[in-house]
């Protein structure tokens, strides 16, 4: 007797040649396998294996510190990394740069019909990868699917709880004149990664994206000094934009040295090409700390220790500006302003 | 004007095209401007064209008169202006 | 990186400063003009400025192409773009420039005009090779560097017949515009501004050689000395000007050694013979009408010349009340004359050209050194 129902047997996602479509969002039985067979296995902890909207966490001690992050990468994929784990550690980061323990993290899909199941399946490997060596995991999240050409692929949110000592008082706004910057590494290396795989600009290079989880550094920079100042990671807009971010907070100046910032040479090289300034490409794996001035060696010491902080350096200092300007003394002995990114950073031809 | 830089030729390719290296980075280009390139010179380039062969014995000229020039002290008769001047 | 980073050199750099305060007699003022675009970045980006003592002025001339491409030129490129259905490709500096009715070719691609943003003129080639069904037309612009790549891509455009190909040619000629500025009133009759000599634009002078700059030294006399694109390079010329001006001297002299030859590039010399001409006359932004100063395609290659393919018209447009990119293009006033400077007209919202390239004397000042405390001692 054939065409029997086989009692709990449900045909596997086809990684091969499947496709998002409309009904892994319409919160039915696709869905339910998406979620099942994709997301719960790979992040695979017991607030998902409960099957629940939401998740239910014991009260931290401490500050609650929280932070969300959209990412709309493209190429989904590059030399480093992909739009996965930059989304697992891009939160982490952010939590990080308060001074705080990152906990928790959940994450949002937004799918576009038509995605290959199985570039989402690598995705969400990288993140689950990304999320258990960072030790944070992913607790609750939610899908979503648009039609054809309202998406690029995939957007995926992440947003992260984690907790802060009460001694600790790391903010944005607590730069003080005479304070050390501390530049946790080379600069560029997301950026140009990415630029590589632009269409129409595609040189050959070596530079991988520089995208990793930072809270251990930050703990360490904590353990040694713990009163410093401001943590900040250099995202979209570079060490520039960052820079003149928390001085504008504080209400302060800077005044860097440009022979002391790290840029590794094939970045400057490729940054020579595009008519790009690294001071404005966007990094996923670096830090800046801003410390007060006697803690500026043992910071620098801690970063050198640890594997993220390596190439890490002192590259200025904060200085009494009423204006708020940040200023580079130029290796070749003159003096410019380092103003906020105007606009987007278009490669030249002149 | 422009935003050209001096890169090395590390690859020649048919059609006038070559692969060129800058401290690591690659990029194809087009040598249809220029004449006689060969692997290991270094040429300016610009929007994906190599515009001219760089002298590699001007430039060092170029660099040491930037140091000559640089200790002249006033009332010191120049250093002539090697390789400078127009016939 | 080998020829760029020995050009950059801070010591070197600070023995040529001295030099420079050495000689520059106390008792005149020198002002130099630096035509091309490349080195106004080069001065900002390095603070030259501040290394020059403080009788001597740089002025910023009109030697960036985007900053003299008229209004009414790049609104024929938005309007093919958005409205004729052509895939428009444009090298990036001239996505931002703000042309009529507040749009630019980045807004035009936010309202879905295929705006596509290339290297080279071998990807909008590659464009229309991979896109037979699109008609691709190429936004060119620039000085004698850049026109050789545009003169390869209708060449090869033509052998291999690509008949979507075409040229919207906005090139223009060096010598013409130094001529338009050493013939203004304020310069040449009315000594309103002083110009004592010329820093010589590196890139364009590859090609072009240095040869042509010998009628400016003999009919203006002026000194020009051609300077390379890094910061040793610039400072040595001025060196170079200072001495010129010292001894009485109006020669060309050619700091630029290593990549620039009296005949300059023969080969591409020959290769924009083959596809353009003069025009007549040329509109450019803050300079008007200038003779003989712009090509256009010539009649062997007209089928590639996308002026006659779609027929455009072109339409002057006035600059915005109050900007003066004009002036500011020829040397006349400095960004802070400008009352529209870093108020209404900014990186972000530009009004006028010059604020839109990085070169742009509005832009440079903006971002390197609007509030330095040189700013004084120029008004002096």
């Amino acid at each position: 007797m054939g065409g029997t129902v086989k009692p709990g047997y449900v045909r596997g996602l086809d990684l091969k040649r499947g496709h998002i479509d409309l009904s892994h969002g319409s919160g039915g039985r696709a869905m339910a396998q998406l979620i099942e067979q994709m997301f719960v296995r790979a992040f695979d902890n017991e607030w998902l294996r409960q099957g629940n909207d939401s998740a239910c966490l014991p009260a931290p001690t401490g500050r609650i510190v929280m932070a969300t992050d959209s990412h709309v990468v493209s190429p989904l994929f590059f030399p480093g990394g992909d739009i996965g784990c930059l989304s697992v550690h891009g939160t982490i980061n952010d939590v990080a740069m308060s001074g705080a323990r990152p906990l928790y993290l959940c994450a949002s899909f937004i799918l576009e019909e038509g995605f290959p199941l199985g570039d989402l399946q690598r995705i969400v490997d990288s993140m689950a990868h990304a999320a258990r060596e960072a030790g944070v995991p992913i607790v609750t999240g939610d899908t979503k699917v648009v039609e054809q050409g309202k998406g690029d692929g995939v957007f995926i949110t992440t947003t992260g709880l984690g907790v802060v000592p009460e001694d600790v008082r790391v903010a944005g706004d607590r730069a003080r004149p005479g304070d050390a910057i501390v530049l946790s590494g080379p600069i560029g290396d997301h950026g140009v990664a990415i630029m590589s795989l632009r269409e129409n600009l595609s040189f050959t290079t070596s530079i991988s994206s520089d995208t990793a989880a930072l809270h251990g550094l930050v703990a360490a920079i904590l353990q040694v000094a713990p009163g410093i100042h401001c943590l900040r990671d250099p995202t979209r807009g570079g060490v520039a934009t960052t820079l003149n971010e928390i001085a504008t907070q504080s209400g302060v100046g800077m005044v860097l040295r440009e022979s002391a910032i790290p840029v590794r040479s094939e970045v400057a090289a490729a940054c020579e090409l595009l008519g790009l300034d690294p001071l404005y490409v966007a990094n996923e794996g670096k830090l800046v700390c801003i410390c007060p001035a006697e803690d500026a060696v043992a910071v620098l010491s801690a970063m050198h220790a640890h594997p993220l902080g390596q190439g890490a350096a002192i590259i200025g200092e904060v200085v009494e500006d009423a204006r708020c300007f940040v200023q580079m003394e130029t290796g070749f002995g003159g003096r410019r302003m380092v103003d906020w990114l105007s606009g987007e950073q278009l490669p030249r031809i002149c | 004007m422009c935003l050209a830089i001096p890169v090395q030729v590390v690859k020649l390719l048919p059609g006038e095209n070559a692969v060129v290296d800058a401290a690591g980075v690659q990029k194809e280009i087009s040598l249809a401007l220029v004449q006689d390139v060969a692997v290991g010179d270094y040429v300016i380039l610009h929007v994906g064209y190599a515009l001219q062969k760089l002298d590699e014995d001007e430039a060092r000229r170029t660099l040491e008169l930037f140091a000559q020039m640089g200790q002249t002290a006033p009332g010191e008769a120049a250093p002539t202006v090697a390789g400078a001047t127009i016939p | 990186m080998k020829y760029i980073d020995e050009f950059r050199d801070g010591k070197l750099a600070r023995g040529l400063a001295q030099a420079i305060r050495a000689e520059a007699k106390p008792e005149r003022r020198y002002n130099f003009m630096e035509f091309c675009g490349g080195h106004t970045h080069a001065i900002s980006r390095y603070g030259i400025e501040g290394l020059l003592p403080p009788n001597l002025l740089m002025i910023h001339g009109p030697g960036c192409p985007v900053c003299v491409l008229p209004i009414g030129r790049v609104d024929s490129a938005i309007d093919l773009a958005l409205h004729r259905d052509v895939t428009l490709c444009t090298y990036g500096d001239v996505m931002r420039v703000p042309a009529s009715g507040q749009m630019s070719l980045m807004k035009a691609k936010a309202r879905g005009a295929d705006v596509r943003m290339v290297y080279s003129t071998l990807d909008a080639l590659r464009i229309a090779r991979d896109e037979p069904g699109r008609e691709v037309v190429f936004f060119a612009i620039g000085f004698e560097t850049t026109t050789p790549p545009t003169a390869v891509a209708i060449k090869q455009a033509h052998a291999q017949g690509l008949a979507n190909f075409s040229v919207f040619c906005n090139h223009v000629l060096t010598p013409a515009a130094i001529a338009n500025i050493l013939e203004s009133p304020e310069v040449r009759k009315l000594g309103t501004v002083p110009l004592d000599g010329f820093v010589g634009p590196a890139h364009v002078s590859t090609v072009i050689g240095s040869q042509p700059y010998e009628f400016f030294a003999e009919e203006y006399q002026k000194p020009v000395v051609i300077a390379g694109f890094e910061p040793l390079d610039v400072m040595q010329a001025i060196l170079m000007l200072v001495r010129q001006v010292n001894e009485g001297r109006a020669e060309v002299e050619n700091e630029f050694s290593r990549a620039v030859t009296p005949e300059g590039n023969e080969k591409a010399k020959a290769l924009v013979a083959e596809v353009f001409e003069l025009r007549r006359s040329f509109e450019w932004r803050g300079l008007g009408e200038v003779p003989y100063s712009a090509l256009r395609i010539k009649e062997a290659y007209r089928a590639f010349d996308a002026e006659i393919r779609f027929d455009l018209g072109y339409h002057a447009v006035a600059d915005a009340k109050g900007c003066e990119c004009g002036a500011i293009l020829r040397g006349v006033k400095r960004p802070e004359d400008c009352k529209l400077f870093g108020t209404v007209c900014t990186p972000e919202n530009p009004i006028g050209s010059c604020m839109v390239s990085s070169e742009g004397a509005c832009a440079a000042h903006y971002t390197y050194g609007r509030f330095d405390d040189r700013a004084a001692r120029k008004a002096g």
